[in-house]
């Protein structure tokens, strides 16, 4: 059988960066097929080639013995190559219908947009999703998880017969994947080629019958899963045995260094309180809407508290003042990184140096030279590839981009350091270093409050788990009795343990 | 955002230069060309043209590059002008305590602005079409239609005053003076830094700690206290206080903030490109003007360049594009530097 889809000799650079070197890949109907490969390694330039978002400076993309061209997004949406992205941008004010089927919605007389015919479509894939979502509210304010969703559901309307999925379940519960699976299969089972991006190899081998690891813009390998271990993979990943994942380095835990007190916020969580040590990593846990990250934000004031209050070192914050939450000494690492960790327009030495700049002046003014020296520090100690620190952070990498993110908040020097879902959507290799860096800096006295939906990372790093369900705390876990049952008991509701 | 348009974003930063080349090349052309241009009574006139928009686009180049605009500015001028005129036929016959008055009037106008904008979320450009029409109104409200002309001679000389031994007026170095204050604070400050990032992304600026709403709130604040100022200088100059003072002048000064490289969607330009692009409108409008241009000409001349300030930076991004992927095609160095 011929294949479906073929990449031939395909490159791509971006100024002195080579992103993808003469990379050959073939995808067969009726196979889902797995890319891996550490940030960088070229794979999110190898989905926008497909997605035709970039031209390829060289080689060839074959689709149905047909060689195809692609000149934009439009040009793939009609060869039928679908793309579900990382991290997905709906148009937040429109519905979710109007979502799914933008520029294509159904027309009544007179090029009328048939809403009903529209609603019902969109309720129809949803079901066959499996989820309840409302093709009538708008995007916006839909938690990550649910917004992938309607990607995916727009995929599936677009009868897409190559299926490109990047990263899908990075933000999903574990129900939530179970259906996105189910549907997957189904459709790869119905002849489509399935090529599907992912960190976490549970799911590359439940999934996928071929693996094609990716390095340095290269392809490494292709084999079959059955013939591969996830220690293989790994290895041919990184191009060295990585250490323990969870690099966990014993720390004095010492005086309370952040205290949260009666925390609430109308609506949304209430009393919450607890309190993170020096030396300390706090993991707080629950599903994916049970109101984690708006209790950081409160926390940093982002967002205003309605009761409740917050101490670092014993020192009262003002509510809602974030430049006061950070000169106490807090840095927050926020979960989305596009829209609150960066600044994309930026170049990335702006970007590192802002929550300081304050403290790179003399007499009131930076002057110049300043703030490259003090980003080219950071750059240099958290690794970040870029080919200039004047560049657009935007044209950096997720890993990279990840990394400037840390840098720009442990140059702060914070003694509490709150991570909103650290390690989503990067590779292996970085997200070790990320623990490495948590651990790291625990030992050194900092208390970190850490958000996470991965439960090995919870249970991996964590000194104490807090769980939440529903804008409530319902558990306090230490680290002995910390399980992956019992977390997932008081997350879902189920049992409140003391 | 696309790729490309951060690309042609950043070619923007070469735009001030353009800018001072352009301006250079009309004065040096225009000497040559037009009679009257070489002289010094015409780069008098010009300067006296320019100190208006350029004390409002000081303020209103900050505000662009936050992503907010405000259109009421030409207005507050307006008021300020009857107003001062009105506080003189009441009898306050001191000039420095009629500067004091108009400044702290603009500001709490301005304020009203930033009030609106930043306490109940409302777009500027909304708020400020609003402010535009009810601050006009109220210069109405204080002159009619009296214009109010007798001021001392002394008060009305000292505005436009020349610089010993030149023609030029020696207000040009109040705006020197503040156009450098303006120039540290955006491109020298750690404010200026936050101003930059809120008009990108004011989400994440908030997220490392820029406080938006009270940047935006003090900026407006300036912006209605200078002009204020150009409305002090515009009674004195034309000895005439008037409610319809500066009518349209905000289009002015926004197409000087536009043409000068500020993009209109909030975090890019530099003030030089903006005091540039102000010189180079009022000498291109003189110059031709003393060519006997036709005054409709004249505003087809400026719409053009304005959309081509528009276009232009995108061109240049575009080209700097293709000339950077013929260059990497070549053997390319290691990636890291």
């Amino acid at each position: 059988m011929p294949p479906l889809l073929t990449l031939d000799g395909l490159s791509k650079s971006f100024g002195a960066v080579a992103a993808l070197q003469d990379v050959r890949l073939e995808l067969f109907g009726g196979e889902a097929h797995a890319l891996v490969g550490e940030n960088g390694a070229g794979k999110s330039t190898l989905v926008k080639i497909l997605a035709g978002v970039y031209p390829p400076d060289a080689g060839t993309i074959t689709l149905d013995g047909q060689p195809l061209s692609l000149s934009g997004p439009a040009d793939a949406r009609s060869a039928g190559i679908a793309v579900i992205y990382q991290e997905p941008t709906l148009f937040p004010d429109l519905s979710v219908a109007e979502n799914i089927f933008i520029g294509r919605q159904p027309l009544r007389s007179l090029r009328r947009i048939d809403l009903a015919k529209m609603r019902a479509r969109a309720a129809e894939l949803f079901a066959r999703l499996g989820v309840r979502l409302d093709p009538d509210r708008p995007a916006r304010g839909l938690s990550i998880a649910d917004q992938q969703l309607v990607e995916i559901a727009k995929a599936i309307s677009l009868e897409a017969r190559v299926l490109v999925m990047d990263e899908p379940t990075a933000a999903l519960s574990g129900v939530e994947v179970e259906r996105l699976f189910a549907v997957t299969r189904a459709l790869r089972d119905a002849g489509a080629a399935v090529l599907f991006i992912s960190h976490r190899f549970d799911e590359v081998f439940a999934l996928c019958q071929r693996i094609t690891v990716m390095r340095d813009g290269r392809r490494v390998s292709t084999g079959v899963t059955q013939s591969l271990t996830v220690d293989a993979v790994v290895r041919q990943m990184v191009g060295r045995e990585v250490s323990a994942m969870f690099d966990k380095q014993p720390a004095a835990i010492g005086e309370p260094r952040l205290e949260v007190r009666g925390l609430t916020r109308h609506g949304v969580f209430a009393d919450i309180g607890f309190t993170v040590h020096s030396g300390e990593i706090v993991a707080l846990a629950g599903l994916v809407g049970a109101g984690r990250s708006e209790v950081i934000r409160a926390i940093f004031g982002i967002d205003r508290r309605d009761a409740g209050e917050v101490l670092v070192d014993g020192a009262a914050l003002p509510n809602a003042d974030t430049a006061a939450a950070i000169k106490a000494g807090i840095a927050l690492v926020p979960e989305d990184r596009r829209q609150q960790g960066l600044v994309m327009e930026l170049s990335v030495e702006r970007n590192a140096t802002l929550p300081r700049r304050w403290a790179l002046t003399r007499a009131g003014l930076l002057f110049p030279g300043a703030e490259s020296r003090a980003a080219a520090t950071w750059a240099q100690r958290l690794q970040v590839k870029a080919a200039r620190l004047t560049d657009p952070v935007a044209t950096l990498s997720g890993g990279n981009q990840q990394k400037v993110v840390l840098a720009k908040w442990l140059a702060t020097a914070p003694r509490v350091l709150i991570v909103d879902e650290p390690t989503r959507g990067i590779d292996v290799g970085t997200k070790a270093e990320v623990h490495r860096l948590l651990s790291t800096l625990a030992a050194d006295g900092v208390a970190v409050l850490m958000v996470s939906s991965e439960l090995p990372e919870v249970l991996g790093m964590a000194d104490r788990v807090l769980v939440m369900h529903e804008g409530r705390l319902t558990a306090d876990i230490p680290r002995a009795r910390a399980g992956e049952e019992a977390v997932m008991l008081a997350a879902t509701g189920q049992a409140a343990a003391a | 955002m696309s790729d490309r348009a951060i690309r042609a974003r950043g070619a923007l930063g070469s735009w001030s230069a353009v800018m001072l080349v352009a301006l250079v090349a009309v004065a040096v052309v225009g000497s040559l060309t037009i009679d009257g241009v070489a002289s010094p009574r015409f780069w008098r006139f010009v300067t006296l043209e320019a100190i208006p928009i350029a004390l409002i686009a000081l303020p209103m180049t900050l505000i662009v590059i936050t992503g907010e605009i405000d259109l009421s500015v030409a207005s507050v001028l307006g008021l300020t002008c009857t107003v001062v005129g009105q506080l003189w036929v009441w009898g306050v016959s001191s000039l420095p305590a009629l500067i004091a008055i108009s400044l702290l009037m603009g500001a709490v106008l301005g304020a009203v602005n930033g009030l609106f904008v930043t306490g109940f979320g409302l777009p500027s450009l909304a708020v400020t079409i609003g402010t535009l029409a009810l601050y006009r109104g109220l210069a109405y409200v204080v002159l009619g239609d009296r214009a109010v002309a007798n001021y001392p001679v002394a008060w009305t000389t000292s505005a436009i005053k020349p610089l010993p031994g030149t023609t030029i007026p020696w207000v040009i170095l109040v705006v020197a003076a503040l156009a450098v204050i303006f120039a540290v604070v955006l491109h020298a400050t750690p404010i200026g830094r936050g101003l930059y990032a809120m008009g990108n992304n004011a989400e994440a600026a908030r997220f490392a700690g820029v406080n938006v709403r009270q940047a935006k709130f003090w900026l407006f604040v300036a912006s209605g206290a200078m002009s204020a100022l150009a409305g002090v200088f515009w009674t004195l100059r034309f000895a005439s206080a008037r409610a319809d003072n500066g009518t349209g002048l905000e289009l002015a000064v926004v197409a000087a903030v536009l043409l000068g490289g500020v993009s209109i969607f909030g975090g890019r330009g530099a003030l030089l490109g903006v005091l540039a692009s102000v010189c180079l409108l009022g000498v291109l409008r003189n110059a031709l003007q003393l060519a006997y241009v036709p005054e409709n000409t004249l505003t087809v001349i400026t719409g053009s360049l304005l959309i081509a300030s528009v276009v232009g930076p995108n061109v240049v991004g575009m080209l700097r594009e293709r000339l950077r992927r013929r260059r990497s095609n070549a053997p390319t160095v290691s990636p890291s530097s």
